[in-house]
């Protein structure tokens, strides 16, 4: 139902889109701002991205979370394939309507709740078995796999539902066996789900202010942790500038991700 | 049938078992923990509750809840949440389907674009495009300047800190997920019923309403559903956003852990929402959707 679009409709999507790109230009250009009242334009500068790199806390923050990110998008990819994998593949085992619920059940779930519960779990694991010792880094590592492998499965699920089989088939007829299959036919295929997938977990627990809240210690502060004690004194110029910073790098990911997903696209279709 | 790989007993366990064995540890596990000190007492003692079992007797009381039931705080935080989170829920629908519905209509090779500048934000950071509204509500943000600037009003409007600030921010936030299932829907609808209504003499809008709408209906009810739940619990948004009339339930659970350091009563908060909330709304889509979330 392609057409031309009538003048409603391309107002409203101007609104729609002024919505959506409109604050985050703002923060975008107010970071640039030499005054210190962010909303005042005082002309350019970049004064306040030379104030964020002089700034350790935000620094060993950044840290903290590009640590945790980097082995919870791992970690999810892992578990989010295998249970995608499962629910595509697998129409009929012991509790699966159970194992469907849980893994989407992370999706929905308010954070508060799922935040809550992870941590009374590592209370009581150290009470009875001596594990995890305190909570910090490891326990929010554990949270956002949890959190992430639900994204990763849903991803890589719909990317199975949408292949044809008769490729695989078609390998094991020819005497391929399963590893080989696996390696040489379906990785392939669902390369471009997997990297979606790794991105979309490590951009969750870059961002993941409650959960993170909920499981760490007094040993790990992650990035949001420090933007949300910063932001609910009030809008600050240096938050702006690391907001911008952020912004850049993670459309700077997806740009790369994009491109490695179109090649891996034309390379399987060859 | 030719053979399928990937399907022998062991293979099978195999792929099932470490995402199975992981999410029963770590997701269905933890709500037997909260269920069980939603039923303890607060205590000085690390951790902060009272054991259920100590010498041979069994300690649980039903405390929490009653005090639950019994100050009002807690009805009303959690008929604030659904009562924002239902019309913001309405909110997206009515910005969200335009833009859907705009983007189907598009031509083909702008058609990804579009959808990708609507995906897009949701990749950048919630907490950023939170803080984002901060800077234009307040009452020497942008927008109050600009309104001032053009003489349109004489004092800054109060934009920051009210029920107004919440809906803008759930809205403004949750607007991608809804987006994405209309897009979904709208995009399957084959054209031809568009023109054999046209043929039979419908205009536009009655084919809009007659056609196009109760087809994308599915896609209206996954959107609600997918953002109605975390909207309820949502805590960031009312925090940063709103004032001391739009108190959320996920926010008195936050308050009740990290301020007043109760963990039984934030349990018996957190049983509460998954009783009253999660489980119904989860039944809802179940009926709704079919088995297939």
């Amino acid at each position: 139902m392609t057409g031309r679009l009538s003048p409603f409709l391309a107002a409203m999507m101007t609104l729609g889109f002024l919505f959506l790109y409109g604050p985050i230009a703002s923060v975008i250009v107010y970071s640039f701002n030499a005054s210190r009242l962010v909303t005042v334009w005082a002309g350019f500068s970049t004064r306040w991205y030379g104030a964020l790199l002089a700034n350790e806390q935000i620094k060993n923050a950044a840290l903290t979370s590009f640590e945790i990110a980097l082995m919870a998008a791992t970690g999810a990819l892992i578990l989010g394939t295998l249970a995608g994998f499962a629910l595509a593949r697998y129409r009929r085992f012991a509790g699966r309507t159970l194992f469907a619920a849980l893994v989407t059940g992370p999706l929905v779930m308010p954070e508060v709740i799922t935040g809550l519960s992870l941590l009374l779990l590592f209370v009581a694991l150290e009470q009875a078995i001596g594990w995890p010792h305190g909570r910090g880094v490891p326990t929010i590592v554990i949270a956002h796999i949890t959190l992430g492998m639900a994204y990763v499965s849903v991803v890589v699920e719909a990317r199975l539902a949408s292949f044809d089989r008769s490729l695989e088939e078609a390998a094991l007829d020819l005497g391929a066996k399963p590893g080989k299959v696996f390696a040489a036919i379906t990785l392939p295929l669902i390369a471009p789900a997997l990297v979606a997938g790794w991105l979309l977990a490590f951009t969750l627990s870059l961002d993941d202010l409650v959960i993170a809240s909920f499981t760490t210690g007094p040993a790990a502060t992650t990035l949001p942790m420090v933007i949300f004690s910063s932001v609910r004194l009030g809008v600050s110029p240096q938050i702006n500038a690391l907001a911008t910073i952020l912004l850049v790098v993670v459309a700077v990911a997806i740009v790369i991700a994009g491109r490695a997903v179109a090649r891996t696209r034309s390379s399987a279709a060859r | 049938m030719s053979a399928r790989p990937y399907t022998g007993r062991w293979r099978r366990l195999a792929v099932v078992m470490p995402p199975y064995a992981w999410l029963a540890l770590f997701f269905l596990v933890p709500f037997a923990i909260v269920l069980k000190i939603s039923l303890a007492d607060q205590a000085m003692s690390i951790p902060p509750y009272t054991p259920l079992i100590a010498g041979g007797h069994l300690l649980a009381s039903t405390a929490n809840y009653r005090f639950l039931a019994s100050d009002s705080l807690y009805a009303r935080a959690f008929g604030n949440s659904i009562w924002f989170a239902a019309w913001a829920t309405c909110g997206c629908l009515l910005i969200g389907y335009p833009l859907a519905y705009g983007i189907v209509r598009a031509p083909l090779r702008w058609r990804n674009a579009l959808l990708l500048l609507v995906i897009l934000p949701f990749w950048t950071s919630f907490l950023i495009r939170v803080y984002a509204w901060i800077g234009l509500l307040q009452d020497n943000g942008l927008i109050n300047r600009l309104l001032l600037d053009i003489g349109l009003v004489h004092a800054p409007l109060p934009l920051l800190n009210n029920s107004f600030a919440v809906y803008v921010g759930l809205i403004y936030s949750y607007l991608p997920y809804m987006v994405l299932p209309l897009y979904a829907a709208l995009e399957k609808l084959d054209p031809v019923l568009l023109e054999a209504a046209a043929d039979l003499g419908c205009r536009p809008s009655q084919a809009f309403r007659r056609v196009t709408l109760p087809l994308s209906l599915p896609g209206i009810v996954a959107g609600a559903l997918l953002v109605f739940i975390p909207m309820c619990g949502e805590f960031i948004i009312p925090d940063l956003l709103g004032g001391p009339n739009t108190l959320m339930i996920g926010h008195v659970l936050w308050d009740e852990f990290f301020t007043n350091r109760d963990w039984p009563v934030a349990s018996a908060v957190a049983v509460a929402m998954l009783v009253l909330l999660v489980l119904p709304m989860g039944l809802l889509r179940r009926y709704l959707t079919g088995e297939r979330a």
